[in-house]
């Protein structure tokens, strides 16, 4: 399987509450709250590192958890959420404004 | 032309603080106004806002079938329904108003029109009842059916009914505060124009005991969105929404209200305003 990036669309809005990540999307009213592994992979959706590197880097560092089954949900995770339009995927890196800098 | 109208012209209501002058030529349709509008009508007030209202007969003018439509084309703002259509440019804050003689069509475009205003001052339009006991407004949030009536019916001789069906909220720099409005449900009583910082917002849930019970954050963030009157299909202002929608969290309590219908439950709300912060 190809690389995949992700970055935050701009129709979206998201902040940190209670230490919760809270987003919604603008274009359907949609509203998620993460946990903590999600809030990791939002937080590093910069458009440039690679879900493998973010996985490897940030989540398998920070949990007790496998890559393989980690990426695993990841992808779904991701997939879940371009659905909504909150994320942007694309298998080339992503340039992101200042504006769609993920909420931390 | 802003702020040299005079009450003359026609009807000033306002709600919230927010004065808006409705002036049609027709004199029965005044009257209908003054009568809705009692205790909100203002005859000192400037109006920062103003709608000259025309009142056609719906069957040849309007399609009584339209859903409700709020587009904004830059500072223009559409408004349409089966019962009206109005026209509202925000930069010099007048507008044009064609309805049936129904007053509901005039209290839909007014909801419309607080509502954005409010979005971008923080403040909003709440599916829920509220009252002011003590010197405190609480709120009392919740579907169709979920006690937002009964708990109004409730209240004690000595606490001001604002509204039982939609609360305006708005954001000062000390905290929020609740505002009297004239959008009554069930009970058909229109509240009283008065205001009160907001101690509370309660989730209400029938029971068979009262008690109040603790709320997570990212719960009471998603119940407020789903009751928070929105009418516009515009990114930027359902943004402004859901940054307004998590302040509020933040800043007022938010509590789960159970609840038997019985007027005991006002001295536990008010017993939770005073211990809650």
């Amino acid at each position: 399987m190809s690389e995949r990036y992700i970055a935050p669309s701009s129709a979206i809005a998201a902040r940190m509450l209670g230490g919760e990540m809270m987003i919604m999307s603008a274009v359907d009213s949609t509203f998620f709250t993460l946990n903590e592994v999600a809030t990791v992979i939002w937080q590093s959706a910069d458009g440039t590192t690679p879900l493998s590197q973010i996985i490897h880097e940030r989540v398998c560092s920070e949990f007790d958890v496998d890559s393989t089954s980690a990426l695993y949900d990841a992808n779904d995770f991701v997939d879940e959420m371009a659905k909504h339009g909150i994320l942007i995927v694309s298998d080339h890196p992503i340039v992101v404004s200042a504006s769609q800098e993920p909420a931390r | 032309m802003r702020g040299i109208l005079t009450a003359r012209d026609g009807v000033v209501v306002e709600i919230g603080g927010m004065p808006i002058l409705l002036r049609t030529g027709d004199e029965s349709f005044r009257r209908i106004l003054q009568d809705r509008y009692s205790g909100f009508t203002s005859l000192n007030s400037v109006p920062e806002i103003d709608f000259e209202i025309s009142v056609h007969d719906p069957a040849t003018e309007l399609d009584p079938d339209c859903d409700l439509e709020v587009q904004r084309h830059d500072d223009r703002w559409i408004l349409r329904r089966g019962d009206f259509i109005a026209e509202w440019q925000s930069t010099s804050g007048r507008g044009r108003v064609r309805q049936s003689q129904n007053p509901y069509a005039i209290d839909s475009v007014l909801r419309i029109i607080h509502s954005l205003i409010l979005v971008s001052q923080g403040g909003f339009l709440l599916h829920a009842a509220s009252a002011i006991r003590g010197g405190q407004a609480f709120l009392f949030a919740g579907i169709s059916g979920a006690g937002k009536t009964t708990i109004s019916r409730l209240a004690p001789s000595d606490a001001i009914l604002l509204t039982d069906e939609i609360s305006y909220v708005r954001r000062r720099p000390d905290g929020y505060c609740a505002c009297g409005t004239p959008f009554s449900g069930e009970l058909a009583k229109v509240g009283e124009n008065v205001s009160a910082p907001i101690a509370v917002l309660f989730l209400l849930a029938k029971g068979q005991q009262n008690c109040v019970e603790p709320v997570e954050q990212a719960d009471a963030v998603c119940f407020l969105l789903r009751n928070i009157l929105f009418f516009a299909q515009d990114q930027e202002l359902v943004k402004l929404v859901f940054q307004s929608a998590l302040d509020f969290v933040n800043a007022v309590p938010v509590r789960r209200l159970v609840f038997v219908p019985d007027e005991r439950v006002w001295d536990l709300i008010v017993r939770a305003g005073e211990i809650l912060p």
